[in-house]
């Protein structure tokens, strides 16, 4: 069989023709394309967290960033602190966990002779395989081409699966519209290329905003040179808040 | 003939309902839908659409020159600026419009420096009432630069 050169150019062209398309098609998907009004690529950009123990004070400046960023009703939260503490053992085996007003006003000092004690942050994990948007029924909660979990309010139903579906506690019911709310990772900031506003009011660093697309992103350094953990991870929810020596009590 | 018949109002008919489910597709599915994946392309917008509340350190660095130098200079230099002076992406926008107030150190400084077995032994705390008693933490240290003298 044999192919002259007119088939043979007429094939190229055709090629020629439907790659084009076929590139635009893929970047659809992977959403390399934006809106018009916005400079900002999605897939440019994986979101994550880096928190680092040692460093958080628990004075609750991010507790209240957000819900001054967010306008969060007092009451829930988006992202809170908790105070581990962490006896001798045996009693090491239940450590005493409180969060006073998810540390909105900070932490009132209590001693336990002898307890390690320290404070965690916690907020959504925008996790890559999350288990709340695996059981919403009507397509509400979403995982984003950048990393991001997020509530699509004028779908949510409120049914609440979503909030038990959260391994981390991290949804909430709005009061008054009664639909799911949660951290967006302050995606109108990270969008617009400035930080989360937890992060932004952190006063010793203790979060850091990562993008792990961005080779330039000390995340790189952050997880190559310490011990890091995420929460929960028997439950394989891809978490992407990483925390820096977080204690094996931690839940 | 006739039997045929059968066929083609049967055809008609699964074509006839074709038509209305996509109908109803076509009304009940919104724009933008599956675009990004299972949810509405538009929702991205929503979200992005909130008000910004903290304008950022470098918001602030644009114009308060001389009390970045003198934060640089101390142990407050990694402190956001918005961190002890709260939300101004309002007063960012434009300075008239919104003053910050000045926070009282009274109660700012012990947010974090209040002595408590839960902080982390490298940072400075004290316990308020030993160490100052009700004197505002500013008569001794200046915050931005908050080395004694």
């Amino acid at each position: 069989m044999s192919t002259t050169r007119r088939e043979l150019l007429s094939q190229i062209s055709k090629l020629l023709i439907v790659t084009p398309a076929a590139a635009a098609y893929l970047d659809r998907l992977s959403g390399a394309e934006t809106g018009p009004a916005s400079k900002y690529l999605m897939a440019d950009h994986y979101w994550a967290m880096a928190i680092d123990i040692e460093k958080c004070i628990g004075c609750g400046n991010c507790v209240r960033g957000c819900a001054a960023e967010n306008g969060v009703p007092r009451g829930y939260f988006r992202t809170w602190v908790e105070r581990y503490e962490v006896g001798a053992w045996p009693e090491s085996e239940h450590p005493e966990v409180d969060s006073p007003d998810g540390g909105f006003e900070g932490f009132p000092e209590k001693s336990r002779p002898g307890a390690k004690s320290f404070f965690v942050p916690k907020l959504c994990n925008h996790c890559a395989h999350s288990p709340c948007v695996q059981v919403c029924p009507v397509g509400a909660t979403f995982e984003t081409p950048d990393g991001l979990v997020l509530v699509d309010q004028t779908y949510c139903l409120g049914c609440r699966y979503c909030v038990q579906a959260c391994p981390y506690g991290c949804r909430y019911i709005l009061p008054d519209k009664q639909v799911v709310d949660k951290c967006t990772l302050c995606y109108h900031r990270i969008s617009k290329g400035l930080t989360t506003a937890c992060c932004e009011v952190c006063p010793t660093g203790a979060r850091k905003l990562a993008d792990l697309k961005d080779p330039k992103d000390p995340i790189h350094e952050f997880l190559r040179t310490n011990s890091v953990q995420v929460l929960k991870p028997h439950m394989a929810t891809g978490a992407k808040v990483y925390y820096k020596s977080l204690d094996q009590s931690v839940r | 003939m006739k039997e045929s018949g059968h066929l083609i109002r049967l055809a008609i008919l699964f074509a006839a309902g074709l038509a209305v489910f996509l109908l109803i597709r076509q009304a009940l599915v919104p724009p933008g839908f599956g675009k990004y994946g299972h949810f509405r392309a538009g929702a991205l917008d929503d979200v992005r659409a909130h008000p910004i509340r903290f304008a950022g350190r470098a918001a602030c660095e644009m114009c308060h020159e001389d009390k970045l130098k003198e934060l640089k200079s101390g142990k407050h230099a990694g402190v956001g600026c918005e961190a002890c002076h709260g939300a101004q992406a309002v007063h960012a926008d434009d300075p008239m419009k919104s003053k910050p107030v000045l926070p009282d150190t009274t109660s700012l400084c012990p947010r974090c420096h209040a002595a408590n077995s839960a902080k982390p032994k490298w940072f400075p705390q004290v316990v308020v009432r030993d160490h100052a008693g009700t004197e505002p933490c500013k008569s001794c240290h200046q915050p931005h630069n908050p080395k004694i003298g």
